[in-house]
């Protein structure tokens, strides 16, 4: 696993809702029981984590059901984080 | 006097990002003039994501203040004090003895002196300074603007400062419309204030994710959140008996204030919450849904408020919800957190006064989940006997306050 795979799959660990022993990139976000503030502070947690912008207004965005998966707000942050390489 | 008092309002103040006269901020609010802008109180403002505000302009303190009493005064304690002396004035009281002492000043403000606080982190933190100005506390206090007043004005009756973020104005004057209503003081001068625009207020703001880029545009759709606002208003509360008595001008009536805890989540808009608190104003009132034309919603433009304060219209007015006039007043001026129950109630009690809804500006098309009629973007001339104004704050505290045109 990648590193920005694991460090996504730590922080939605840390804000997930339901009793579930691991999270996987195959995880639907809406399963996890994320609520709006957990968005907010999951994105917050993520551009602190992989120094990226992460565009979103919580009135025109919703990251629970943008994006379905862990695997989906992986592949996100890696195109951030390889964009701010390059 | 004692007992039961109907209570009427007899003088207004504001400052307001379209104003800081009373007439000229109703002027604008008729024309549906917007008082947002680029932000330009802050340093640095193009280090700042969000680039738009509701500021107040023109605001000159040594226009109002000595240089010497300007020192023990944050922004947000000025606009409080020019917004109490216009009000007082227009009262035309004098708070000569026994009245200054059975006088109430009780202001809200969601968080107090942040032009202050800002400026002593950024000497502590950044410039690394050791000293920080010396009234750095007293003029941060969130109680400032309260004791500000009560000092300027010399009012020796009960004061102090009411804070629940955006509702804190709405709930200051609630408390004192019932204090003198009750007979537990003759007099009440009482609003809200708020100076938040600074940079790390800001910052904080962009971190809940919620402001609008470009415009606040409640109910509409594409509607992208809020902008945030400043300013004051006070009014000068007095048993009708006393203002008879001395030939006042009568500008309104408040009749009736409720208030609810949605003991839910911490940002969130609770259905229950708003419903509970409009219908306890609505009972404190003793009006039935039916008798109101107008409300001025509390309409922030964030998607969540705006779908479900309608909802909460729909249940607390039933079938009436669809003859209502709605609009919200932070389509132009933005949202000043503390000060919006107050500037709001002002439009409010104008509104009903002069026989005019004022609009909902920036609306582009309906959204579906909001299908109610929110004047928009054009004044409507609107008999009105009696209005409410809507206040539901971060935390989940909402009040509402009623009032009706006086005859």
């Amino acid at each position: 696993m990648s590193d920005v795979a694991s460090g996504v799959i730590e922080i939605i660990a840390k804000k997930k809702r339901v009793d579930k022993p691991t999270v996987e990139l195959s995880d639907k976000l809406l399963d996890l029981g994320l609520e709006s503030l957990d968005a907010v502070e999951m994105i917050f947690d993520l551009e602190e984590k992989f120094d990226i912008q992460i565009p979103y207004n919580a009135n025109t965005n919703n990251p629970r059901t943008e994006f379905e998966t862990v695997g989906d707000v992986v592949a996100a942050v890696e195109k951030l984080v390889a964009q701010k390489k390059s | 006097m004692t007992g039961v008092h109907r209570v009427v309002v007899t003088g207004l103040g504001a400052v307001s990002p379209l104003g800081n006269t009373v007439a000229a901020y109703w002027d604008n609010l008729k024309l549906g003039n917007s008082g947002l802008g680029p932000i330009t109180l802050t340093p640095a403002p193009e280090e700042l994501t969000q680039k738009i505000a509701a500021e107040v302009k023109d605001f000159d303190p040594l226009k109002h203040f000595a240089e010497r009493q300007l020192s023990t005064l944050d922004r947000v304690s000025q606009f409080a004090v020019v917004a109490a002396r216009e009000a007082i004035a227009q009262s035309g009281l004098a708070f000569d003895m026994p009245l200054s002492l059975r006088t109430a000043t009780i202001v809200g403000t969601g968080v107090g002196g942040q032009t202050t606080l800002d400026e002593s982190f950024r000497r502590v933190y950044l410039e690394k300074r050791t000293r920080v100005f010396p009234l750095t506390i007293p003029k941060l206090m969130a109680n400032a603007p309260a004791s500000q007043i009560s000092m300027d004005c010399g009012l020796r009756g009960p004061s102090f400062a009411v804070a629940s973020a955006c509702a804190s104005a709405t709930h200051a004057i609630g408390i004192a419309f019932h204090m003198v209503r009750a007979g537990l003081v003759d007099c009440a001068v009482t609003g809200g204030t708020e100076a938040c625009i600074t940079f790390g207020t800001v910052r904080g703001w962009e971190a809940m994710r919620v402001m609008a880029p470009d415009a606040c545009r409640p109910f509409s759709k594409g509607r992208m959140g809020l902008v945030l606002g400043e300013g004051a208003a006070v009014m000068v509360l007095e048993p009708l008996e006393r203002a008879r008595a001395r030939n006042a001008t009568i500008l309104g009536e408040i009749v009736g204030f409720g208030m609810s805890a949605d003991a839910a989540d911490l940002t969130a808009p609770d259905l229950g919450g708003m419903v509970r608190a409009m219908q306890a104003a609505l009972d404190d009132a003793k009006l039935a849904p039916a008798d109101i034309q107008y409300v001025n919603a509390h309409g922030t433009g964030t998607a969540a408020n705006d779908e479900t304060e309608t909802k909460a219209l729909h249940a607390a007015f039933g079938p009436h919800a669809k003859k209502l006039a709605i609009s919200s007043t932070k389509s132009m001026i933005g949202h000043a957190l503390g000060a919006a129950g107050a500037l709001e109630l002002v439009a409010t009690l104008l509104a009903v006064r002069d026989a005019i809804a004022p609009p909902t500006i920036g609306y582009l098309e309906p959204d579906p989940a909001c299908d109610l009629d929110y004047v928009p973007n054009e004044a409507r001339a609107l008999p009105i006997e009696a209005a409410v104004s809507n206040s539901f704050a971060f935390g989940g505290l909402n009040a509402v306050l009623a009032v009706k045109r006086f005859s």
